[in-house]
């Protein structure tokens, strides 16, 4: 079910603005890539074109290919909403539907693209809060509200959430930086776990975090101040971080800038 | 000889408690400006008081004992003259109550789907448009409202003076303020909650329906009700579009419609005490069914389907 994912010379854009260019990169199905590199280099900004969320920021645009499994993600016949329908979406912050109790926030996806029938429901809410390691913990109160749960349990809800539709590929945006060391780790072996199923890629300003999870490490940096973000280097997660061949990458990965 | 010690007890040093004197004091200026303001804000507060506690204080006086009639609330004022006593609101109660609903109901869609529209699809030179024009029908005084129907309604269709056209012109009235209240509750939703549902692959408008308004409801109800409260007392279109009756008049289309706004205007100018106290009992009535929207307002604000 994990997908390929190809970009070639992507440039993307707010409105005028050329934020990030020239990215050339491939993602392996069943792999853990991990974005690194400073702020405001446009890690998230690439993450968000894999599943075209890029353009419901207004004036947000892309120039260049992103494709998954040979399908072109940016050709003109394809839907966003069916490329969000196979990309999932972590975000940095948790965000469960604040309206919606634990198990409707789960279900969300499904109900909301409509599938109602109520087993069906029951077992993918089970299988995905098993799947997201939250299971035990909530196992008792699935009618309550989702916003209720601790930092961490919520983040593993929005990753519960996420895997319910079943997705080829799980994009996740610093999903750890609004979490304590703890639930960080908790939301680590999740990844680990899910690697043997999904295609993943992770945004972190966590250069342990990386180290930690991925199997491939790209490093983003802006050209200068002002000028757009850039893919440095991509290589094998070991690589990067033992024997990188930019001195960008080492300088970065060694504290000495950045 | 020797000392026993036991943790947390150190040998006594030299020691200086920090006094007032060491962080400068608080100084003599600081403190009278810090009286000053407090005593201007109070006294700006009771004098705002002074006019809402008057009014609630006088029409309970004079028209509290006619809501304790029973009559009040179950009859019309059909066959009563001025100078006789007895007679009820009912006519007037019902007139207000048929026109606020059909107002709300003919305002609240057009005001939330409006306030839809400018939060999460308005771009450009259409959305700046709508919105200048919501701003300009926020101050449009209620009289204009009610003659601009007249214009419409009487002078260019030729039509007669009926209590429909009364909600019209209160619609005018409750669109903007129910664009603007609805408007800031959905400004108030996180984008982030917009681009989790994006993000699971589900459509832009089903998010509105099922993610944005569930999330925002208890806020736009409660700006509804008070915008509903608002249009409740307005009283010059409804000189101008449906003359008073004292009997029951329940038709829309039928001409004639008592309202409490207009019941107070009837006999305002009259001297004999029976007219004048269903005039304050009118007062009080409306301002009773203004207040109890307010508190339903306040509670659906309460019940709100947002969990925590």
């Amino acid at each position: 079910m994990a997908k390929r994912i190809d970009v070639k010379d992507l440039d993307i854009y707010y409105g005028d603005f050329k934020a990030v260019e020239g990215v050339s990169l491939t993602v392996e199905p069943r792999s853990v890539t991990a974005f690194i590199g400073p702020s405001g280099c446009g890690k998230s900004t690439v993450l968000r074109t894999l599943n075209r969320m890029h353009e419901v920021i207004p004036g947000g645009r892309v120039e260049g290919k992103v494709a998954l499994d040979d399908q072109d993600l940016y050709a003109s016949s394809m839907d966003p909403v069916a490329v969000r329908r196979t990309v999932g979406m972590v975000f940095q912050r948790p965000n469960p539907f604040p309206t919606m109790s634990i198990r409707d926030n789960v279900a969300a996806g499904l109900k909301l693209n409509g599938v109602k029938n109520k087993k069906r429901l029951d077992e993918v809410v089970e299988a995905s809060l098993k799947g997201a390691n939250l299971w035990n913990e909530v196992k008792d109160r699935l009618d309550k509200p989702g916003a209720g749960l601790s930092g961490g349990q919520q983040q593993r809800l929005c990753i519960a959430r996420a895997i319910a539709v079943e997705p080829q590929v799980l994009l996740m945006d610093e999903p750890c930086s609004a979490l304590d060391p703890i639930s960080t780790l908790a939301i680590e072996d999740l990844i680990n776990d899910l690697k043997s199923q999904y295609t993943i890629v992770i945004v972190t300003h966590n250069m342990q975090q990386a180290a930690r999870v991925s199997d491939q490490t790209a490093f983003f940096n802006l050209k200068a101040t002002g000028q757009p973000g850039r893919l440095v280097e991509v290589d094998d997660t070991q690589r990067i971080f033992s024997n990188p061949s930019e001195k960008a990458t080492e300088d970065y990965i060694s504290g000495r800038f950045g | 000889m020797s000392t026993v010690s036991t943790v947390g007890e150190s040998a006594p040093r030299a020691r200086t408690t920090p006094t007032n004197d060491d962080f400068g004091g608080r100084s003599g200026g600081r403190a009278f400006k810090d009286q000053l303001a407090r005593i201007l804000m109070w006294g700006a507060f009771l004098i705002a008081l002074i006019p809402l506690v008057w009014i609630l204080g006088s029409t309970l006086l004079k028209g509290g004992h006619m809501l304790l009639e029973a009559d009040w609330w179950g009859k019309s004022q059909a066959g009563i003259t001025a100078r006789r006593e007895g007679g009820g609101a009912v006519h007037a109660i019902q007139g207000t109550l048929i026109q606020a609903l059909v107002t709300a109901l003919i305002s609240v869609p057009i005001g939330v789907l409006t306030a839809v529209y400018l939060v999460e699809y308005g771009r450009g030179r259409l959305a700046r448009v709508v919105s200048f024009m919501v701003d300009i029908l926020t101050g449009i005084p209620s009289i204009v409202a009610g003659l601009f129907i007249y214009a419409v309604w009487v002078t260019t269709f030729g039509f007669q003076r009926l209590p429909i056209a009364v909600c019209f012109a209160l619609t005018m009235l409750m669109i903007p303020t129910v664009v603007r209240s609805t408007e800031e509750m959905l400004k108030l939703v996180p984008n982030e909650l917009r681009e989790a549902s994006y993000a699971l692959g589900v459509p832009k408008w089903k998010t509105i329906m099922k993610i944005v308004i569930p999330t925002s409801f208890s806020g736009i109800v409660t700006g509804i009700l008070l915008g509903l409260a608002r249009v409740m007392g307005e009283t010059a279109p409804l000189l101008i579009l449906a003359p008073y009756t004292k009997v029951i008049a329940t038709d829309l289309f039928g001409g004639l419609m008592g309202t409490l706004p207009t019941m107070i205007n009837q006999d305002r100018d009259q001297t004999l005490q029976p007219a004048l106290d269903r005039v304050w009992g009118a007062a009080l009535t409306l301002i009773l069914i203004i207040f109890l929207l307010n508190i339903l307002g306040r509670l659906i604000g309460r019940f709100s389907k947002v969990k925590s």
